[in-house]
């Protein structure tokens, strides 16, 4: 009886979860001109607008950029600290870790407004270099958690074989520990282009007058009405955000695959 | 170079990039702010350098700024109860459920990484006046208006309940999974009833991973902007809006300042009084 009810919550919960992403996704297909319910038929046609409409198309290119760029700095960043917490005996190291996760634990709002102001002060605009700058400073938490988890995983023992067999600090670097590490570096990456990609919060403090990224554009488009088109946008997003990781945990799974066989 | 000092300069060479990163994007502009949060927005537009109180008396006297942070605190308390109630049950189905339980986590990811601007919009297709639910009011004929439900706090909870909820329950599930179950069936050996041997094993040992769920929807619930400005009214603003209004729309950064700063204080300190009793670990465990 019990076990029932707590299957029908979750049930529900699961319901409420996914409703509004069905609808959606359901939407983006409606044929009639109004981003609404009834729906009066199934057509592409919103996705067509979609692709010949300048201004999300160059929204799309920035966040791609961005989401790229972000990804490749913070991962270096956090491999690189995740190395020193994982494999070596740290002094202070319950500081360093607060530093670093430091981003997750204050409100965006605040980081955002901190680099805002300071950059302004030392005379640097509003660019993408600052919009880049944010991204990698609140993506860095994220990174070097998932890196870390991972890292702990990977035995020391296999470079030790390695340098006791003649190999030297900077072959064995690259032939076994780069290699082993290559499924924690690609979840790093993942998480923080996904990050990136996603936020709106900071990169409207940031970003500079008529440069969009795709969240900030549908945000724009929101303040008109709500189109098919936001909709149909929202469905590529989807597929997107839902798909890349997707695609990453496989792309993982197989090299890890590789590497044990 | 000895092995031992070479030994320690190599953590400290690998995490030079990161912390300057943080320290000169983070925590340098902190203090920036606080700085910046006595110096006076004058009539002309320009920033006078200086050592003003201003902006913080008025941040902490005006009953304005007052109301929303207690607002703000409110409706982030509200959410963080419901994500509670309805992500604990949730949890625990997926900790003792005898199916695919990577399957469920797996689909309770996915709106996770659906972007946030999208859930939130997607509310509006379905609470909006041509949205899913007026017009399946109006087809059984319930009501020939169609009735505005968006934008109030309720339809601002909601939002922020879609969008936080996952938090909860992962946390809560890591801290479930990590529980022995043979200790429920020996409190059932014991006498005690499912009930009563949930309530007094299972619930307390689960405690510090809802705690940690907790945090994190009150924490990232209280700073949000974006949630009231599109599922919330005129009058639904957060602390959070107060500062972009500052910030971006009227340029006082003085004033953004202070509010910010009082945001984190605020926000800090809910942080702070986590750590002191329950520690980061199980934190970081749930984000993971």
């Amino acid at each position: 009886m019990g076990w029932f009810l707590v299957r029908g919550w979750a049930f529900l919960v699961y319901l409420f979860m996914f409703l509004p992403v069905a609808v959606v996704v359901l939407l983006s297909f409606n044929a009639s001109q109004f981003g609404s319910f009834p729906m009066t038929g199934v057509s592409l046609r919103w996705f067509a607008e979609l692709f010949s409409n300048e201004a999300i198309l160059r929204a799309f290119r920035t966040s791609f950029i961005l989401g790229l760029c972000t990804a490749m700095i913070s991962t270096v960043l956090g491999v690189l600290a995740s190395m020193a917490l994982v494999r070596y005996k740290v002094p202070g190291r319950a500081v360093i870790s607060m530093l670093l996760i430091a981003p997750i634990l204050i409100p965006e709002v605040v980081l955002a407004v901190a680099l805002l102001l300071f950059l302004n002060f030392l005379s640097l605009n509003k660019s993408f270099g600052m919009l880049l700058m944010g991204h990698v400073v609140f993506t860095l938490p994220f990174v070097v958690l998932v890196v870390q988890a991972r890292l702990v995983a990977i035995k020391r023992e296999y470079e030790e074989a390695a340098l006791s067999l003649g190999a030297n600090p900077v072959q064995t670097f690259f032939q076994i520990t780069l290699p082993l590490m290559a499924p924690a570096i690609f979840a790093g990456m993942l998480f923080a282009f996904t990050i990136s990609f996603d936020d709106i919060t900071g990169t409207l403090f940031w970003k500079p007058g008529g440069v969009e990224t795709v969240p900030t554009q549908i945000f724009a488009m929101l303040r008109n009405s709500i189109s098919p088109e936001i909709n149909a946008l929202g469905t590529v997003m989807i597929l997107l955000t839902v798909g890349l990781p997707l695609l990453g945990a496989a792309i993982a799974r197989r090299m890890a695959g590789k590497i044990n066989t | 170079m000895t092995v031992e000092t070479r030994e320690a300069r190599q953590p400290i060479i690998l995490l030079t990039p990161a912390l300057s990163t943080i320290g000169l994007l983070l925590i340098v502009p902190l203090g920036f702010v606080v700085v910046y949060s006595f110096w006076l927005r004058t009539a002309t537009g320009a920033d006078q350098v200086g050592f003003f109180l201003d902006n913080w008396v008025e941040s902490l006297t005006d009953p304005f700024y007052r109301d929303i942070l207690l607002n703000t605190i409110k409706i982030a308390l509200i959410t963080t109860v419901v994500c509670a109630l309805a992500g604990y049950p949730t949890a625990y189905f997926i900790a003792r459920s005898n199916g695919n339980r990577l399957v469920l986590l797996l689909l309770l990811m996915l709106p996770f990484w659906i972007s946030y601007i999208i859930r939130t919009m997607s509310w509006i297709n379905i609470l909006g006046v041509s949205g899913a639910f007026n017009w399946a009011l109006m087809s059984v004929g319930l009501t020939s208006e169609p009735i505005q439900m968006l934008y109030n706090e309720a339809t601002v909870i909601l939002g922020l309940v879609h969008f936080l909820l996952p938090f909860m329950i992962l946390n809560v599930y890591v801290s479930l999974e990590g529980i022995d179950r043979t200790l429920e069936d020996a409190a059932c050996s014991l006498g005690a009833n499912r009930w009563r041997a949930f309530l007094e094993v299972t619930l307390p040992l689960s405690l510090p991973g809802l705690a940690a769920g907790g945090l994190l929807c009150f924490v990232l619930g209280a700073g949000t902007y974006i949630t009231p400005l599109v599922l919330g009214g005129p009058t639904d603003a957060m602390f959070a809006n107060l500062v972009f209004e500052a910030i971006i729309t009227q340029l006082n950064w003085p004033l953004g300042s202070a509010l910010s700063l009082m945001l984190l204080v605020v926000l800090g300190a809910v942080v702070m009084v986590y750590n002191r009793y329950l520690g980061m670990t199980q934190l970081m465990k749930g984000l993971q």
